[in-house]
């Protein structure tokens, strides 16, 4: 008896400290590349990497001003395009859809979309527009980029427009309110955190995403502002950096990679402070 | 009523008209609202046919030029020559998920049991937003990492593996080679890490919706911690723990950027572990800007369709899985 009452303490003891070691090592791993990207990256900073484009291979001069502007271009034209198509279709799923078959099987395959590998999305975004307009062009970066994003709006704006209450809107609706006053004014007003959360965990998602820029925007060596044209932009740039053998680009992939963490742990935390206002009230 | 407002539009003065047209303003904006969220809705939901039949579409050269059997068998993948062959892609693309999911499986399970049942209160929150950060690190960063500073540190490992592992008659072949870092081993490590969030996120989540009545029963029958986990949480967690596992293999085979710094880029297939190799993502990144012919891009997007097939498979069954255990209310995954 007491021998079968010590091992199972002692298989309790030992599990116990095996799943801390876990997680320690978990915690370890990214504090290790916090610090990383930090020490780089500081080393790696300069003035002139907002003020000056990406020198030609081979100077010693620093510069990433044109990745900079073309990266938040990228970003705003996803935001413009991913926004409005999540915002709809999580609106649909949650104001005409409710528990139908029919929105239930577009919530499995919004599903299988939001962990969808990015390099798929590239590639058919290759398919359709890069290949038929014959060249790499921002444009087609901002929409594999917005896919990317759609369904995690689509997601969180479909499970916060559930949680407002029906009160709400039956009170909007005896008032005498069409469905769309109901939805823009009641609805969307009561669940705005929410879905200004999903927002901001899709923007977090893309921010740093590189594979499918690699087959729609590629890069440009030069300043432009051009969407149907290839634009420089941080991700590929890093990716490009980084496997060069000269020593300034490999310190600007750092700081590049540097600022990007911090913009992208900046959202998740912003994005996390919102996610407990919602749940507070409930 | 339409008779009685017929009645009321003679008789009333022409102030009242905008009403009336406010009215039918309103409900063409209605019809148009609704309209719009469909569409959206019909978006999402067709991108993902659309996606799988473009990529289609575009491998039809390479799918005419090598068939499909031909295309997953050979392992010849020449772009001299032009003859193109998946086989060294698939192979490697699996190995280094297998070498992830050995490895990150068990991690996710401890960090997630750990979170739910162990922890104590003031240490489980910074616990799991640490761990949650790491899924919010860009896979490039972690490719950078990969390279510049785990890869040299690895380096310095290897010999010992080299002498302990590699000794081991049988299974000894896959740890002998040249010490340098990068090769599938580091890619499998490196995808460990960056898949662990994912999983034992999930795992967390459906750990905590287990009924108390259940926990408290078996702890009140006097079991140890650990009982409680394996034997009561994981088997009533079951079909969402293994969907859990299936989404983070959906991750790792299709990861990029990360497996493209590490793996070290050889398209020659391997015995050993530690030697470089190549994956279908890895290829595609290095390989699809310098594709100049049109059968070397079709290849590649060939590949990137086997890719599709694989991965579609294992995130159908893993969101399938997730489901069954029920949708939990206002759980962002």
């Amino acid at each position: 008896m007491i021998s079968v009452y010590a091992r199972r303490r002692c298989v309790d003891a030992t599990s116990k400290i095996l799943m801390g070691v876990a997680t320690l090592v978990g915690v370890f791993f990214l504090f290790w590349i916090l610090w990383t990207t930090l020490r780089f990256g500081l080393a790696g900073m300069h003035w002139d990497l907002f003020i000056k484009d990406t020198p030609p291979p081979g100077t010693d001069a620093f510069g990433l001003r044109n990745a900079f502007v073309g990266s938040l271009l990228l970003l705003a034209v996803s935001l413009l395009i991913g926004v409005p198509v999540g915002l709809m279709g999580g609106t649909w799923l949650a104001e005409y859809g409710f528990r139908s078959r029919t929105a239930n099987a577009v919530r499995f395959i919004n599903d299988i979309m939001l962990s969808a590998p990015s390099i798929e999305i590239g590639l058919f975004v290759y398919a359709i527009m890069v290949a038929p307009m014959g060249h790499f062009s921002a444009l087609s970066g901002s929409v594999a980029l917005a896919i990317l994003m759609i369904p995690i709006i689509v997601r969180t704006t479909d499970e916060m427009l559930s949680l407002v209450g029906s009160d709400m809107r039956e009170a909007a609706i005896a008032l005498g309110a069409p469905t769309w006053v109901v939805i823009t004014k009641v609805t969307w007003k009561a669940a705005r955190a929410g879905i200004l959360t999903g927002i901001l965990i899709g923007l977090a998602r893309i921010t740093g995403e590189t594979a499918p820029l690699l087959f729609t925007v590629l890069n440009n060596q030069f300043f432009s502002g051009n969407l149907f044209r290839a634009m420089a932009n941080i991700p590929v740039v890093i990716f490009q950096f980084a496997l060069s053998p000269y020593t300034n680009w490999q310190q600007m992939a750092w700081a590049a990679a540097f600022i990007t963490i911090v913009f992208v742990l900046a959202l998740s935390l912003i994005a996390r402070w919102f996610l407990g206002k919602v749940q507070v009230p409930k | 009523m339409s008779s009685s407002d017929v009645a009321l539009s003679k008789t009333q003065p022409l102030s009242e008209e905008p009403k009336a047209a406010g009215r039918s303003w309103h409900l063409s904006a209605d019809f148009l609202f609704h309209k719009a969220a469909v569409f959206a809705a019909f978006l999402v939901a067709g991108a993902l046919f659309a996606t799988v039949i473009a990529i289609a579409w575009d491998s039809r050269t390479s799918i005419h030029a090598f068939g499909i059997w031909g295309f997953l068998k050979s392992s010849d993948w020449n772009p001299v020559t032009q003859t193109f062959g998946a086989f060294p892609f698939i192979i490697s693309t699996l190995i280094s998920s297998a070498i992830a999911m050995v490895l990150g499986v068990p991690v996710s399970f401890g960090v997630a049991v750990f979170i739910a049942e162990i922890a104590p209160a003031w240490i489980k929150k910074p616990v799991a937003t640490a761990i949650e950060l790491l899924a919010a690190i860009p896979s490039i960063v972690y490719g950078l990492w990969g390279l510049v500073v785990f890869a040299p540190v690895f380096a310095k490992i290897e010999p010992w593996i080299n002498d302990h592992l590699g000794a081991i008659p049988g299974i000894g072949l896959l740890f002998q080679g040249p010490p340098m870092g990068i090769g599938m081993l580091t890619a499998g490590i490196v995808l460990a890490i960056m898949i662990l969030p994912y999983i034992s996120s999930i795992m967390r989540d459906v750990f905590l919706i287990v009924p108390s009545s259940l926990r408290e029963s078996a702890y009140a029958m006097g079991s140890t911690t650990w009982e409680v986990a394996w034997n009561i949480i994981l088997p009533y967690t079951r079909s969402a723990v293994v969907g859990g596992i299936f989404l983070g293999l959906g991750r790792a085979l299709g990861e990029t950027m990360a497996v493209t710094f590490v793996i070290g880029n050889s398209n020659v297939l391997s015995a050993s572990l530690l030697m470089p190799g190549a994956t279908i993502p890895s290829v595609l990144a290095n390989e699809f800007t310098e594709a100049t012919t049109q059968l070397y891009i079709s290849s590649l997007i060939y590949l990137g369709l086997i890719l599709i097939a694989v991965t579609l498979t294992v995130r159908f069954f893993a969101v399938l899985l997730i489901r069954r255990l029920g949708r939990k209310e206002g759980a962002a995954a």
